[in-house]
C-alpha cells in the first residue's frame, strides 16, 4: 500500500465528438470511399471508436487529381505570402483546438494524454507557424536558384506521432507551394480526419489538402500513381526500401524517415540524474514506440551497476496505464500487431540469454500493454539490440572506453539518432562529431523543433524534415552541371 | 527528543574521515570529494522538476495531501518587527489551524527567532504536538564571529527551542573554505544538544546546482538533521528544482550511509497547488519514506491558510474565503 | 633514326596503387577515329570490391582532414594537372576527337574546375549548416557531414572535364570515391590518377577503375557499404538505371539519377558552372542538441 495514492485524474472525454463512422476527404468534402471500411479502436480499451474508410485505387486516383488540379488551378498561382496566411490559420485553429486534438491523439493511438497535450499537438501547431513564415522567403533559404514546388506530394505517415508527423509533412509541403494526398496510418486515422475539418474552418482552397485512410494497398497506391511527383514517408525501414524500389527509375522523388536502434551513451562523468531521466525519456517516451528511442542503452563499465540500480528504482514510479489519466507516464500499446511483435523480440532476449527485468506493475485488463523492461547483460549480436523493438524495452550494454562506445553506437545498419551523457564538452563534441547519425542529443535526448532538422544516415533514410533544411525536399532548383 | 546529547561534532569528523577515507580531514580532501559529485544539468534537472509539477492531484489524494502539508508546516515569523503579541498569535494559529474544524492538522512547529523562544514556548505549553524552532548562528546573513553563533544557538535551545536553524556562512562555502563550513556546522550540532539541526544553505545565493548538491552532502557530513533551502531573506528561495536536488541529496545519502536526513524547502511556497508539487517530488524522488513531518518540512507562513482554505473547499463542498479563515499574520503595513 | 618509344602499360587506382585488374583482363582503347591507343585494364566486380574496401578504409582519415586540408589538398590537383596540362590536353584530344583549342580549353576547365570545388571544402558546411533557434534553453546546430563512400559512373563523353565534374564534388567533403571511368575514353582518367597519386591526396580516397560500367556498376549499385551512387555515366549507355536505382534500395543508398532530358538520359553540358547541388548530394546532415544552463 503506497502513502500517496494519486487518485484518478481523466482528462474527460467529452471534448471530442467522434461520429460512428468517417469518409475520406477529397477537394475539400469527405466522401465515401468507393472501397471498403475498417474499424479503429482504442488499444487502451480495444472499443470501437469509429468506422472509417478504406481508400482503393479509384479513391486515391480522386485524390490525386483533386491535388492536381488544386494545384495547377490554384495554389500554384497563390503568392507565398497568401500561402503562409493559410498556414498561419491553420496553426491558429489547432492552437484553438488543441485539446479536442490531444485527447482524440491520445484516444486513437493509446499514448499518455500528458504527451498528445503538452508534445505531440503543440509541436504539430509549432510546425504550421514555422513553415507558415517560410512561404513567402523561400528565396532565401539557400536552397539553390529559383525554388519551386514539384507539384503533388503523396504523403505516408506512422501510427506513432499521428497529428506530429502529419505536421511534419503538410506544413513544409504547403509552404513551399506543393499540393498533398496524405495516407494516415490504419490504427490512428481520426486525428487527420479532424485536420481536414480544420482545413475546411481555415477556408484552404479544396484540393490542396487531401487525407485518404486505409491501409498498405492504399499506400501503395499513393506511391504507384503516375501523377505523384514526390514521396515522402515516415514508417519502417522495411517499406521505406520497398518505396525506394517503387520509385526506382521514375521521375519521382523520396524522402524516408525510417527506424532506428539509437544508442544512449552514459559516460561515468555523466549528470548522473539528468541522465537517468534521459534515458526514461528516451526509451519510455511513447511507450517507445518512437524512431529515435534510446533503445540500447550503452553505458560506462565503471558506472553500469549504479546506472542499473538507479534506473530500476526511477522506473517503479512510472505509472503505467489510462492513457486519458493525466498522471500516466506510459499508456498503451499502439496495436496487437506491436504488442505481438515486441513479445516476441523480448521472448527472443530472454532466449539469447539476456537479463530481463520489468516493474510488475499491474495492468489493465483490456487494451493492449507492455511493463517497461529492461534487459542487462546485452552484446551487440542479440537481436534485442540489433532490431527495433519500438516498444517500452531498453537493452543495456556496456563500454569500457570512448572509442568503444562509437564502435558500438555506429554499429548498426541504422543510423537516426545518439544520445551522448558526459559532463565533458570536448569528449561531447568528439563523440557528437563520431557518431553516424542524423540527430545527436548530449545531456538530453527526445527533443523536437519545427527549427530542427530530423532525419538519418544509412538506413534510417534519407532527407531531413524541419528546418531550413527540411525545405529543401520539397523544391527543385535550376541548378546546372 | 529525550535521548542523551552525543559528542556529534567528533562524532562527524571521525565519520567524515571515513566516509572520504581520508586521516586528516581537510578542505582539500572536501574539495575533491564534493567536486567528485556528479554534476547537475540545469536544464534537465528543470524540466525534470516541471514534469512533476504536472501531476493531477484530486479528491481523496488531494484532501491527503492538504493535511499532509499543514502538518509539515513550519510556522514562521521572522521579522525585525515580531513582538511577544505576534509571536503568541502564530502560536494560537499553531494549535488551532482552522477554528471551525477541529480535524485539521497541527503544524509541526512554530518557527521564530531565538529571543521569541521562550514566549512560544509559554504559548504551546510541553505537550501541544508542535515543536518551537529557532532560528540561530546570527540569521538571516550568517556573518559573526563564531562565538556569537554558538551562544544564539545555545541560548535558543536552553529557552526550549527543540529544533535549531541555522544558517551556512555561503562567503566560505563560495570561497571553497568547505572545511569552515563543515566545522561550523559539526559545532552547532554539538551546542544542540538535543535539538535537530537544520542547515540552511540559502540557495538562492549558492546559485548553481552544483553548488547546492556540494552544500547539500557538506551539510548532511557535518551533521546536519535537515537540509533546508532558504531564509526567506533572499530571492529565490525555494523553488522545485533547488528541492529536487536536495531530495535527490537525501536519496542519495540514505544509500551511502543508511541514514535519513530531513529536506525544508522555505520562502516562496505559498499556494497549496505548489506545496502539493513539492509533495508529489517527494514522493518520487526521495520516496514515501520523507512523506512525513519528521523527514519533511515547508517553512512558510501564508501557505497554511491557503491550504485550510483549500480544505474547507474540500469539506463543505463549495469555495471558501479569507474571512472563514483567522489571520495571525497580517503584514504590518 | 626515330627512338622506339616506350609505350606505356595502364592500370587501375585503387588504394594509392596502380594494380592490374585481378581478373588479368584487359580491353582495347582506341582514339575517336578509331585508332589504337592502349590496352586498358578491364576492372572486374572484384575490382570494384576492392576498390569499395580501399575507400573505406581511406574515409574516416580523409573526413577528419581538417577542410583547410582538404582544399590544399583539392587545389594541389589542380597545380599537378597544370603542369601535365599538354599530355592531358594530347589524351583529351585523342579521346573526344576534339580540336587542339577545344581539348585545351575542356582540360582548363577540369584544372579549373578543382579550384572552384577547392575553394568550397571549407565553406559548404558554413553555407549549408547553422545554428537553429529552438524554442527552449538549448544550443542546437547542424552541420552537413560526409554521407561516406560513394560510387560514382563517370560520364562517357567528357572523358576530363566530366570525370573531374563528378568526383570532386564527392571527396571535397571528405565522401571517398570508386569510379567507374568513361568506357571508351578511359585514358585522360588513368592520367588524371597519376596526378592524384603524385598530389597529396591519401590513397584510397579517390579510386578509378577502367572497364565497363555495365559490369560493375549493379556490383556496386547492391553493395552494401557504399552509402551512395552518382549515376550520371549511365547516359549514352544501355545501362538499364532504373535497375541500378532499385539496387541502391538494398541499403538506402543515396541515388543521384542521372539527368534525364524528355525521358532519356543526357549527359549534363560540363561547361556550366556547377552549383552547390553536387556536393549536397553526399552530405547527411547532423544536428546536435545540447542543454545552455549554469
Amino acid at each position: 500500500m503506497t502513502k500517496f495514492e494519486y487518485a484518478p485524474a481523466p482528462e474527460s472525454g467529452a471534448v471530442v465528438d467522434l461520429k460512428p463512422s468517417y469518409g475520406l476527404f477529397i477537394n475539400g468534402q469527405f466522401v465515401d470511399g468507393t472501397g471498403t471500411s475498417f474499424k479503429t479502436i482504442s488499444p487502451a480499451t480495444e472499443e470501437v471508436l469509429a468506422e472509417v474508410a478504406e481508400a482503393s485505387a479509384a479513391d486515391v486516383d480522386a485524390a490525386v487529381k483533386a491535388a492536381r488540379a488544386a494545384y495547377t488551378r490554384v495554389w500554384s498561382k497563390l503568392s507565398g505570402a497568401d500561402r503562409g496566411k493559410y498556414l498561419f490559420r491553420i496553426a491558429r485553429i489547432l492552437q484553438e483546438r488543441a485539446r479536442e486534438f490531444a485527447v482524440l491523439e491520445t484516444l486513437d493511438n493509446g499514448k499518455p494524454i500528458k504527451e498528445s497535450r503538452d508534445v505531440d499537438v503543440p509541436i504539430a501547431a509549432a510546425h504550421f507557424f514555422y513553415h507558415a513564415g517560410w512561404a513567402d522567403k523561400l528565396d532565401y533559404a539557400s536552397l539553390g536558384p529559383n525554388p519551386r514546388p514539384h507539384g503533388v506530394v503523396g504523403q505516408i505517415i506512422p501510427w506513432n506521432f499521428p497529428m506530429l508527423m502529419l505536421a511534419w509533412k503538410i506544413a513544409p509541403a504547403l509552404a513551399t507551394g506543393n499540393t498533398v494526398v496524405l495516407k494516415p496510418a490504419e490504427t490512428t486515422p481520426l486525428t487527420a480526419l479532424l485536420f481536414a475539418e480544420v482545413c475546411q474552418q481555415a477556408d484552404l482552397p479544396p484540393g490542396v489538402v487531401n487525407i485518404v485512410t486505409g491501409a498498405g494497398v492504399t499506400g501503395q497506391a499513393i506511391v504507384d500513381h503516375h501523377s505523384i511527383d514526390k514521396i515522402a514517408f515516415t514508417g519502417s525501414t522495411g517499406v521505406g526500401k520497398a518505396i525506394a524500389r517503387a520509385i526506382a527509375g521514375t521521375p519521382k522523388k523520396a524522402t524516408l524517415e525510417l527506424g532506428g536502434k539509437a544508442a544512449n551513451i552514459i559516460f561515468d562523468d555523466a549528470p548522473i540524474d539528468q541522465a537517468v531521466e534521459g534515458i526514461i525519456n528516451g526509451i519510455f517516451f511513447n511507450q517507445g514506440h518512437v524512431c529515435c528511442a534510446g533503445s540500447r542503452l550503452l553505458v560506462q563499465e565503471s558506472i553500469a551497476d549504479e546506472v542499473d540500480r538507479r534506473l530500476k528504482r526511477r522506473l517503479q514510479t512510472l505509472r503505467v496505464g489510462d492513457p486519458l489519466d493525466k498522471n500516466t507516464d506510459v499508456g498503451a500499446i499502439n496495436s496487437r500487431a506491436q504488442l505481438d511483435r515486441i513479445t516476441s523480440l523480448v521472448a527472443a532476449g530472454e532466449a539469447e540469454g539476456a537479463e530481463r527485468w520489468d516493474t510488475g506493475c499491474p495492468l489493465p485488463e483490456k487494451g493492449f500493454w507492455f511493463r517497461p523492461t529492461v534487459f542487462t547483460g546485452v552484446s551487440q549480436t542479440h537481436r534485442i539490440a540489433q532490431e527495433e523493438i519500438f516498444g517500452p524495452v531498453v537493452s543495456v550494454l556496456t563500454f569500457r572506453t570512448p572509442s568503444e562506445a562509437v564502435a558500438k553506437a555506429n554499429n548498426t545498419p541504422y543510423g537516426l539518432s545518439a544520445g551522448i551523457w558526459t559532463e565533458k564538452g570536448s569528449r561531447i563534441l568528439w563523440m557528437a562529431d563520431q557518431m553516424r547519425a542524423g540527430v545527436v542529443w548530449a545531456n538530453t535526448f527526445n527533443k523536437f523543433d519545427p527549427t530542427s532538422p530530423f532525419g538519418g544516415y544509412k538506413e534510417s533514410g534519407y532527407g531531413r524534415e524541419g528546418g531550413r533544411h527540411g525545405l529543401a525536399a520539397y523544391v527543385t532548383t535550376g541548378e546546372g552541371a | 527528543m529525550s535521548s542523551t546529547p552525543v559528542d556529534t561534532a567528533v562524532d562527524a569528523t571521525a565519520r567524515a574521515r571515513d566516509l572520504l577515507g581520508v586521516s586528516r580531514l581537510t578542505n582539500s580532501a572536501l574539495t575533491a570529494w564534493l567536486h567528485g559529485l556528479p554534476g547537475v544539468d540545469q536544464v534537465g534537472c528543470e524540466a525534470r522538476a516541471a514534469a512533476l509539477g504536472t501531476r493531477s492531484i484530486k479528491t481523496d489524494s488531494k484532501k491527503w495531501a492538504i493535511d499532509l502539508a499543514i502538518s509539515m508546516i513550519d510556522l514562521t515569523t521572522l521579522e525585525g518587527a515580531d513582538t511577544p503579541g505576534k509571536v503568541r498569535g502564530l502560536c494560537a494559529k499553531a494549535l488551532t489551524p482552522d477554528a471551525s474544524d477541529l480535524t485539521a492538522p497541527r503544524p509541526a512547529a512554530v518557527c521564530v527567532y531565538g529571543d521569541m523562544v521562550a514566549t512560544a514556548r509559554a504559548t504551546l505549553g510541553t505537550d501541544s504536538g508542535v515543536n518551537i524552532a529557532a532560528v540561530a548562528t546570527a540569521f538571516p546573513s550568517g556573518r559573526a564571529s563564531m562565538a556569537v553563533k554558538l551562544a544564539d544557538t545555545r541560548e535558543a535551545v536552553a529557552a526550549g527551542a527543540d529544533e535549531i536553524d541555522m544558517v551556512i556562512d555561503r562567503g566560505a562555502f563560495i570561497a571553497g573554505d568547505y572545511l569552515r563550513v563543515f566545522d561550523e556546522i559539526a559545532e552547532v550540532k554539538k551546542a544542540c544538544g538535543s535539538a535537530r539541526l537544520k542547515v540552511i544553505m540559502e540557495t538562492g545565493e549558492l546559485v548553481t546546482y552544483d553548488n547546492v548538491r556540494r552544500a547539500s552532502w557538506l551539510s548532511m557530513l557535518a551533521g546536519g538533521d535537515f537540509i533546508k533551502t532558504s531564509t526567506g531573506k533572499v530571492s529565490p528561495a525555494a523553488t522545485l528544482p533547488v528541492t529536487v536536488i536536495m531530495l535527490e541529496a537525501v536519496r542519495d545519502w540514505l544509500d551511502l550511509t543508511g541514514e535519513m536526513v530531513g529536506v525544508k524547502p522555505a520562502g516562496g511556497i505559498k499556494t497549496s497547488k505548489d506545496a502539493i508539487k513539492f509533495l508529489v517530488a517527494v514522493n518520487e524522488v526521495a520516496g514515501e519514506a520523507w512523506l512525513d513531518n519528521h523527514w519533511f518540512r515547508f517553512g512558510a507562513s501564508s501557505l497554511l491558510n491557503d491550504l485550510l482554505l483549500q480544505r474547507q473547499r474540500m469539506t463543505l463542498g463549495y469555495y471558501s474565503g479569507a474571512d472563514y479563515i483567522t489571520d495571525d499574520a497580517p503584514s504590518l503595513y | 633514326m626515330s627512338r622506339v618509344e616506350v609505350k606505356k602499360t595502364y592500370k587501375l587506382y585503387v588504394g594509392g596503387a596502380f594494380p592490374r585488374s585481378e581478373s588479368g583482363r584487359s580491353y582495347e582503347v582506341t582514339d575517336s577515329k578509331g585508332r589504337f591507343l592502349a590496352n586498358a585494364a578491364l576492372g572486374s566486380r572484384k575490382d570494384a570490391r576492392d576498390a569499395v574496401v580501399a575507400a573505406r578504409k581511406a574515409q574516416a582519415g580523409w573526413a577528419g582532414a581538417t577542410a583547410y586540408n582538404r582544399g590544399q589538398v583539392l587545389y594541389r590537383v589542380a597545380e599537378v594537372m597544370e603542369s601535365r596540362k599538354a599530355q592531358f590536353v594530347e589524351e583529351v584530344r585523342a579521346a573526344e576527337g576534339l580540336n587542339p583549342t577545344r581539348a585545351a580549353a575542356a582540360v582548363d576547365a577540369a584544372i579549373d574546375r578543382w579550384v572552384w570545388y577547392a575553394g568550397w571544402s571549407d565553406k559548404f558546411t558554413q553555407v549549408l549548416g547553422g545554428l537553429n533557434p529552438v524554442a527552449g534553453p538549448y544550443f542546437n546546430i547542424s552541420a552537413p557531414e560526409p554521407t561516406g563512400v560513394v560510387a560514382v559512373l563517370a560520364p562517357q563523353s567528357s572523358s576530363l572535364l566530366g570525370l573531374v565534374s563528378v568526383v570532386a564534388p564527392v571527396i571535397v567533403s571528405g565522401n571517398t570515391a570508386v569510379v567507374v571511368t568513361s568506357f571508351n575514353r578511359p585514358i585522360p582518367a588513368i592520367t588524371l590518377a597519376e596526378a592524384l597519386a603524385t598530389s597529396d591526396v591519401p590513397g584510397g580516397v579517390v579510386n578509378l577503375v577502367t572497364g565497363n560500367p555495365a559490369e560493375m556498376a549493379p556490383w556496386l549499385a547492391s553493395h552494401r557499404d557504399v552509402n551512395a551512387i552518382d549515376l550520371t555515366g549511365v547516359a549514352d549507355t544501355d545501362i538499364a538505371w532504373a535497375e541500378l536505382e532499385r539496387a541502391a534500395a538494398n541499403n538506402l543508398k543515396r541515388v543521384r539519377r542521372p539527368l534525364i532530358v524528355d525521358g532519356s538520359a543526357v549527359e549534363p553540358d560540363w561547361t556550366l558552372s556547377p552549383g552547390l547541388n553536387r556536393i549536397e548530394s553526399y552530405l547527411e546532415t547532423k544536428t546536435v542538441w545540447h542543454p545552455k544552463g549554469k
